[in-house]
Parts: C-alpha cells; structure tokens; sequence
C-alpha cells in the first residue's frame, strides 16, 4: 500500500510517501501508527503522540480503528488548520 | 450551482462575486480569508492532500446545498505560500434571502477550517518556522452547526 505524509509528520519523517507492506499483525490505522512509530528517528519523533495524528484511508477520513486490509492508499498528518 | 476549486492561483474576489450575482438569487454572502501579516510573519504556507482537497470542499459545499435553499455555492481556497496580504480562502453562498446565504456561509467557513485536508506554517523574518496548530475553538464553533 502507499504511504502520504502531510505537513509536520512529512516533515519529522523526511519523506512524502512511501510503500510499504506492514506484518499481518497490522489491522489498523492505530497498529499502523505504532509499527511506524517502532522505526524510531523521524518515524518515532512524529507519531510519539499518536493522539496528535489524522488518518484516512484511500481519501476517506477515519479513526484509528479503521481496518487497513485491501487499502491502496492510506494518509497520515497532523489535524487540519485550513481556511 | 457549486463551484469549487483549490490551487496556487489567486482569485478576483470582485469577479467571482459577480458571477454568483448572476444566478437570480436576491442575497449574496461571502467570505474572504487574508493572510494576516502580524509578529514578523513574512509568509503562510498552505499544504493540503491534492487528491482529497476538491473531493471534501464539494461534500462540505453539498451539506451545505441540503440544509439550505442555496441557488449557488463558490469556494477558492489557495495552496502554496502566499505573502501577507495575501488572499487565502474565498466562500459565497447565493439564496432568495439573506438569512440563508449568511449563515450557509458561516456554516461552509466553519466546517472547511475544521474538515478541509489544508495545513498551515508561518514562516518569520527570523527565520523561523511554525506549523499552525489546529484551535479548540475551531472545533467548537464547527460543532455549533450539528
């Protein structure tokens, strides 16, 4: 599946995107967040607070207990500030 | 009629201003978003999620459509760094009446500062950089409208 980071989480991790293919045991957004998070660097720095982090997956915005299977396209970013 | 676009190119808030009259309502209600130039901020950077931008405002702009008895909807929202002064964000509402269109506007203003896929950093004469962190009171004034 492919990866977008947006704003600081972009920022912290140093990359637009990626693609990438977590373990099984990666179900959900919030598993996601954690498996990401394990890589430690940018990674850690920007989902140490995953309370802070927005989702959605294949551009619908979820919450952290969405189910990642079958997605083609899942965005991580901070909350919006638009307008 | 919803007209919806997001991109790096200003926007002449006089003409799309004139277009909305143009579509036989009796009341025209609009916002425009400038970048406020205070502190030392010599710039906004506006981020968003190209693929999902245009997808959210025209759900936004057709919940707007159904709870109120709109003849139009415009929504210009600008991406890129943009200097102080700057245009940001354009939103005008056409209805019969005024009640309508001001508080469709209101309610299209509230909702795409909370639920549009944007992102804001100002960037200072310093040198410094501060990503916009997203406000309580956006929350609240956004769930007014529930």
């Amino acid at each position: 599946m492919e990866l977008l980071y947006f704003a600081w989480v972009r920022e912290s991790i140093g990359l637009d995107g990626e693609r990438i293919d977590p373990p099984a045991d990666v179900r959900t957004v919030a598993d996601l967040i954690a498996w990401l998070a394990r890589r430690g660097g940018g990674y850690a720095e920007a989902f140490a607070d995953p309370a802070r982090i927005r989702a959605a997956v294949d551009q619908a915005f979820v919450q952290g207990d969405a189910a990642i299977a079958g997605a083609k396209e899942i965005a991580l970013f901070p909350p919006v500030t638009g307008g | 009629m919803i007209r919806i676009a997001a991109g790096p190119e200003d926007f002449d808030s006089a003409a799309l201003v004139v277009a909305l009259e143009a579509l036989g309502g009796g009341a025209v209600a609009t916002f425009t978003g400038l970048v406020r130039g205070e502190g030392g901020l010599t710039g906004l950077q506006l981020d968003h999620y190209p693929a999902m931008t245009e997808k959210v405002l025209g759900v936004i702009a057709a919940s707007a459509m159904e709870r109120w008895p709109l003849k139009g909807i415009t929504i210009v929202h600008r991406t890129g760094l943009l200097a102080p002064g700057a245009r940001i964000v354009f939103v005008g509402t056409v209805s019969a009446h005024r009640a309508a269109a001001l508080e469709a506007c209101h309610f299209l203003i509230d909702w795409l500062k909370t639920e549009a896929p944007f992102w804001k950093k100002e960037h200072f004469a310093d040198g410094g950089q501060c990503w916009i962190e997203a406000r309580a009171e956006d929350d609240a004034a956004k769930d007014k409208w529930v």
